[in-house]
């Protein structure tokens, strides 16, 4: 529910304790506290399952964020995506670790120091380019978008270029412009997909049918039932 | 529902809010909770009848529907037991990720123009996103099992579902790209009016992808004759072999409850949501302006009209279930990439080009309300809140 914004519901402080709680920042934190702890797990524990159990949490209170902020589509895509990519990465987790159960991944000292230098120059970055925004409160509402943002951009934000009936006939022109696009890209990946598949295919012997074979038969029966 | 409370009862805001959002997930819970009672009740009849017995009979008068509380006292009672070598923590979470991931897909669904937990503009997009994510409990609860059949039935369940959200994903397209718009009530209200106008008979190439979707919902959702996961001919119960007392109930209500939302999102994506297959309120003159308690009526029967349709799929799903022999492995993975995921882009392009040469359906003539409807959402500006948010206001549109 978007009810509460920022500021809004400060003017509502009365008698009622609750009342003051500004429930879209505790909200807020409530979904940042998780997705760091989580990212925190993934790193600490040793069992690869677990990892992406915790890399599942994480990412999904990222899409929680995403949809605090009014951003649904980042949203779905966050879930669809992110979340359901660990999907493929746990069960090769789980495939690799089905031989020995529950088997522990250690990793090694100078790994350790390795990512730790990457992951810290990387919070640095993220850090300065936080900090360096003047006010993160001011534009509450009113949605003042840059005007460099593209229809792309806009759509990203949650508006509906192709749907505003306000648009302005520049805007107008280039309305679900890059759907076209989007459309080839998701229908190519399709296309890898159908490729992968045949690349990795049972190799099918060709052999006449008065010789068959046992071990034959057991091969064709996958392509043809 | 929120801004009612605010402005005419005179809660505080965040009471209200609060209030709103405990109703919607209440009602939702119960959706769930108590359809799974229903179904597992109306499936054991049903089965009993397609394979000739009575099924239960007994407890709690003539048709033994009291069955399946019985069971869930019987399941409330009974010893939690977990395996020796079983990761304890994963063991534990798994039921509670199958069921939160049916859970959450709920939210987004509309049972009515305004009935709906939290509408979202990519609604559709949502739904299947999350509904993708139920696999997680059930691989978790395959490996933390610590058991080989729970392992395989896992391993099964992933590739079966990796594989079918392909199909899955291009037959949920083709309504999205006819009604323009991701939103799952704009979609079903484009489609108000006779039922002519459900996208299952806009042209032939919905009527076909309807039954691809059927196909793949069916997979998707783990039901025979796609039941690999837990095939107890093969492997004891699949993923839950290790699974005692509510755990176990847990597994079940989420299966119930993603059937059940599967069946939702057909009737809302073809067969007209909520309304009805002939328009009873725009025949008798209701749905315009005649006052708050007649449209919260119509609604109502929009309501029920929905959920008649959906538990319609449920049910058809059952005798699918207890007639055809189950999969295997192979034929599953053939149903989905050889012949679901080619139909359904030969359909794809073809409703496309369907819709580029000959919009508006097959027989455009005899349907007036939609038609109307449907020029009223293209012109635009009394329309929907097109910038504003999720927030959606009462009445903008009239359906």
């Amino acid at each position: 529910m978007m009810g509460t914004l920022p500021g809004d519901s400060l003017g509502m402080t009365g008698m009622v304790l609750l009342a003051a709680i500004n429930w879209h920042s505790l909200l807020f934190y409530l979904f940042a506290t998780a997705a760091c702890a989580c990212a925190v797990a993934v790193v600490l524990t040793d069992n690869v399952v677990r990892m992406a159990f915790y890399l599942v949490l994480s990412l999904g209170a990222t899409a929680g964020i995403f949809f605090l902020a009014g951003a649904d589509f980042v949203g779905a895509m966050q879930l669809m995506i992110y979340v359901g990519g660990t999907l493929v990465l746990l069960v090769f987790g789980v495939m690799l670790t089905a031989q020995s159960p529950f088997v522990s991944i250690r990793t090694p000292s100078s790994d350790k120091v390795l990512g730790g230098i990457v992951g810290a120059a990387l919070l640095m970055v993220l850090l300065l380019a936080a900090f360096s925004v003047d006010s993160w409160r001011r534009p509450a509402m009113g949605l003042v978008v840059a005007p460099s943002a593209t229809p792309l951009g806009m759509a990203l934000l949650g508006v509906r270029v192709d749907d505003d009936p306000t648009a302005t006939p520049a805007a107008a022109s280039i309305r679900s412009g890059y759907l076209l696009p989007f459309e080839i890209v998701s229908v190519h990946l399709l296309v890898v997909l159908v490729g992968a598949a045949y690349l990795a295919r049972a190799k099918r012997r060709r052999i006449p049918r008065g010789i068959e074979t046992a071990g034959a038969d057991a091969a064709t029966t996958g392509g043809r039932s | 529902m929120a801004d009612f409370l605010i402005t005419t009862v005179g809660l505080p805001e965040w009471l209200a809010w609060t209030l709103t959002a405990s109703v919607a997930a209440f009602l939702v819970l119960n959706v769930i909770a108590g359809g799974a009672l229903v179904f597992i009740w109306a499936e054991r009849k049903i089965a009993a009848r397609i394979q000739d017995r009575l099924g239960p009979t007994r407890t709690g008068g003539r048709f033994g529907w009291l069955q399946s509380l019985a069971d869930g006292i019987k399941l409330l009672a009974k010893e939690d037991l977990m395996p020796d070598g079983a990761d304890g923590m994963l063991f534990r979470l798994a039921p509670y990720v199958s069921f939160c991931a049916s859970f959450c897909a709920f939210i987004a669904l509309p049972f009515a123009f305004d009935f709906v937990g939290q509408r979202l503009n990519v609604g559709v997009f949502f739904v299947v996103a999350v509904l993708g994510l139920e696999v997680f409990g059930v691989i978790l609860a395959g490996y933390a099992s610590a058991s080989k059949w729970s392992l395989f039935g896992a391993m099964r369940e992933a590739a079966q579902v990796v594989s079918y959200e392909v199909p899955l994903g291009m037959c949920v397209v083709v309504p999205v790209m006819l009604a323009g718009s991701m939103d799952l009530v704009t979609i079903a209200e484009k489609q108000a009016g006779w039922f002519i106008n459900w996208y299952l008979f806009h042209d032939p190439f919905t009527f076909v992808i309807f039954w691809v979707y059927v196909t793949c919902a069916i997979a998707s959702v783990n039901r025979a004759p796609f039941d690999l996961a837990e095939a107890e001919s093969e492997l004891v119960a699949g993923f839950h072999t290790e699974y005692s007392g509510l755990r176990w109930s847990f597994f079940f209500m989420a299966e119930y409850g993603s059937m059940y939302l599967v069946s939702a999102l057909a009737a809302i994506l073809f067969m007209g949501g909520w309304n009805g297959p002939i328009p009873v309120a725009t025949l008798l003159g209701l749905s315009e302006g005649t006052g708050d308690t007649a449209n919260y009526f119509v609604r109502l029967a929009g309501c029920a009209n929905l959920m008649g349709k959906a538990t319609l799929g449920v049910l058809v799903m059952m005798w699918i279930r207890w007639t055809l022999p189950r999969l295997r492995i192979d034929q599953v993975m053939t149903t989905c990439l050889k012949y679901c995921t080619p139909i359904a882009a030969v359909m794809f392009v073809g409703a496309m080009f369907w819709q580029l040469l000959l919009p508006g359906g097959v027989i455009r003539g005899l349907s007036r309300p939609a038609g109307e409807i449907r020029e009223g959402w293209l012109e635009g500006p009394g329309g929907r809140a097109t910038v504003s948010g999720p927030v959606s206001q009462v009445s903008q549109v009239q359906p």
